[in-house]
């Protein structure tokens, strides 16, 4: 068999054979501009066991990889933790050609899988707590329920203490380095919380209900091999430690300021309450939304303290870019926000209004009133501006909140 | 009184329950059994909270 792509060897019986997807910069709506790797995992024990595979265009890079290691044929078990297609886009594939004795997932993934592919095979559903023998190694299921999918759950490889969290503690990050200890750790760290702040976010509670169940079953983990990304083999406590302050909501002294604008005026007004804020002592990112794209506001949004959103009014409603990034907002769940809304308008002036009913549905308590400017901002618009700024940092406190 | 999932916002009503698994209509929140799950997304009974 002529060599092409190769397997990743991670532990004595666990490698790496997924694959890297250099050019995806969209993933469902979510900008990647990194790139990003479906992960699979090959274990060969006495029932060699395959965990996950790929989005179904790289299905025949993850046969290649298994290839290098052991004839795909002889794979006899294959798990599937999560039925979102860019994990188990390659399951028919994959089934045709290694003729797996047995296929498991969890319940509500038995189901969805039905409602994804005809496999051909029956799928075996596994419980929260369920022990698979591989003969000479032992396999547990951790169900996560809703982290981020009703079928998603985990796999423990109890002898070599390997957990394959699935899409939990991963990232959107392509690469030839395919641990976490070494790659750039700016990167690491920035797609982490992007990933968090725009998947996880508005499971927080779960998220917070999981980490304590994990460490409740004391299971020793040695390295945490997640389906996007690095694999974390030193210090899988890192990640941990930064998926709990997230998920508690803990916040910096922060805010954000997102809008769109027609002629500039919507936008001066956002650059002055900019330097409103920052005279009170806060760090700001002003995010013009022809500038930024949804998923990079919301990362942000991840340690905010303050939501700030200026509309201009266009055919009596908010400008279709804000709509957006507060659709897709209001959907992450943020908590613990002060805000407020902003914009210049020409005559009959809707969008503010609109906006301070969007961020009441958010929970976004008001710091200050709505600020309406006609047409062009002058000095004392400038003024009141650079007043609302003030205002809300000074409603941010001088702690950090949580 | 009706709850709400959180993970998923599916409402439980108790005068429809939950037939397909096994809740009766007519059957409060709190009588429905401790091992039932969301019917939608899966998650447990405490993750739902009083609906308005």
């Amino acid at each position: 068999m002529s060599e092409s792509y190769r397997a990743v060897k991670m532990t004595d019986h666990v490698y790496w054979v997924g694959a890297v997807d250099w050019a995806i910069r969209d993933f469902h709506g979510h900008a990647t501009q990194r790139g990003t790797t479906y992960n699979a995992y090959l274990v060969l024990a006495d029932k060699v066991t395959l965990v996950d595979t790929v989005k179904a265009p790289f299905t025949d890079e993850l046969l290649a990889r298994v290839a290098s290691v052991i004839d795909p044929a002889k794979i006899d078990y294959v798990i599937s933790n999560h039925t979102e297609m860019d994990h188990s886009g390659g399951l028919p594939q994959v089934l045709a050609a290694a003729k797996p004795e047995k296929v498991f997932a969890s319940t509500m993934g038995v189901k969805a899988l039905a409602e994804h592919f005809r496999l051909g095979q029956d799928v075996q559903a596994v419980k929260d707590g369920e022990s698979l023998s591989l003969g000479n190694l032992d396999l547990a299921f951790v169900e996560a329920r809703m982290l981020h999918w009703p079928d998603s759950m985990m796999t423990y490889l109890a002898q070599e203490q390997v957990l394959f969290s699935s899409d939990a503690f991963g990232m959107h990050l392509a690469g030839s380095e395919r641990f976490a200890d070494e790659v750039d750790d700016c990167a690491l760290v920035e797609e982490a919380a992007k990933y968090y702040a725009n998947i996880l976010l508005p499971l927080s509670p779960l998220v917070a209900k999981l980490l304590e169940k994990v460490a409740r079953l004391n299971l020793p983990i040695s390295m945490i091999a997640p389906s996007h990304g690095p694999i974390w083999r030193r210090e899988p406590t890192r990640i941990v430690g930064l998926y709990a302050d997230w998920a508690a909501g803990k916040k910096a002294r922060k805010a954000v300021v997102t809008y769109d604008t027609m002629w500039e005026s919507t936008g001066k007004m956002a650059r002055t309450i900019g330097d409103g804020l920052a005279s009170g002592g806060v760090t700001v990112r002003v995010m013009p939304l022809r500038a930024a794209h949804r998923s990079d506001v919301a990362t942000e949004m991840l340690d905010a303290g303050a939501l700030l959103v200026g509309s201009p009014t266009l055919n009596n409603g908010l400008f279709p870019t804000v709509a957006d990034v507060l659709t897709y907002l209001k959907g992450l769940k943020p908590r613990n926000l002060v805000g407020a809304a902003f914009g210049s308008y020409g005559w009959s002036g809707e969008a503010t209004g609109q906006l301070e009913e969007m961020l009441g549905e958010m929970k976004v308590e008001l710091a200050a009133g709505a600020l309406k400017v006609k047409y062009v901002p002058d000095d004392e618009a400038l003024a009141a501006s650079f007043a609302l700024g003030s205002a809300v940092a000074e409603r941010l406190g001088t702690e950090t909140q949580s | 009184m009706k709850y709400q999932c959180t993970a998923c916002s599916y409402v439980y009503d108790p005068a429809v329950g939950d037939p397909e698994n096994g809740v009766a209509p007519g059957t409060p929140f709190e009588q429905v059994p401790d091992d039932w799950v969301c019917p939608v997304c899966g998650v447990g009974k405490d993750m739902f909270e009083p609906a308005e």
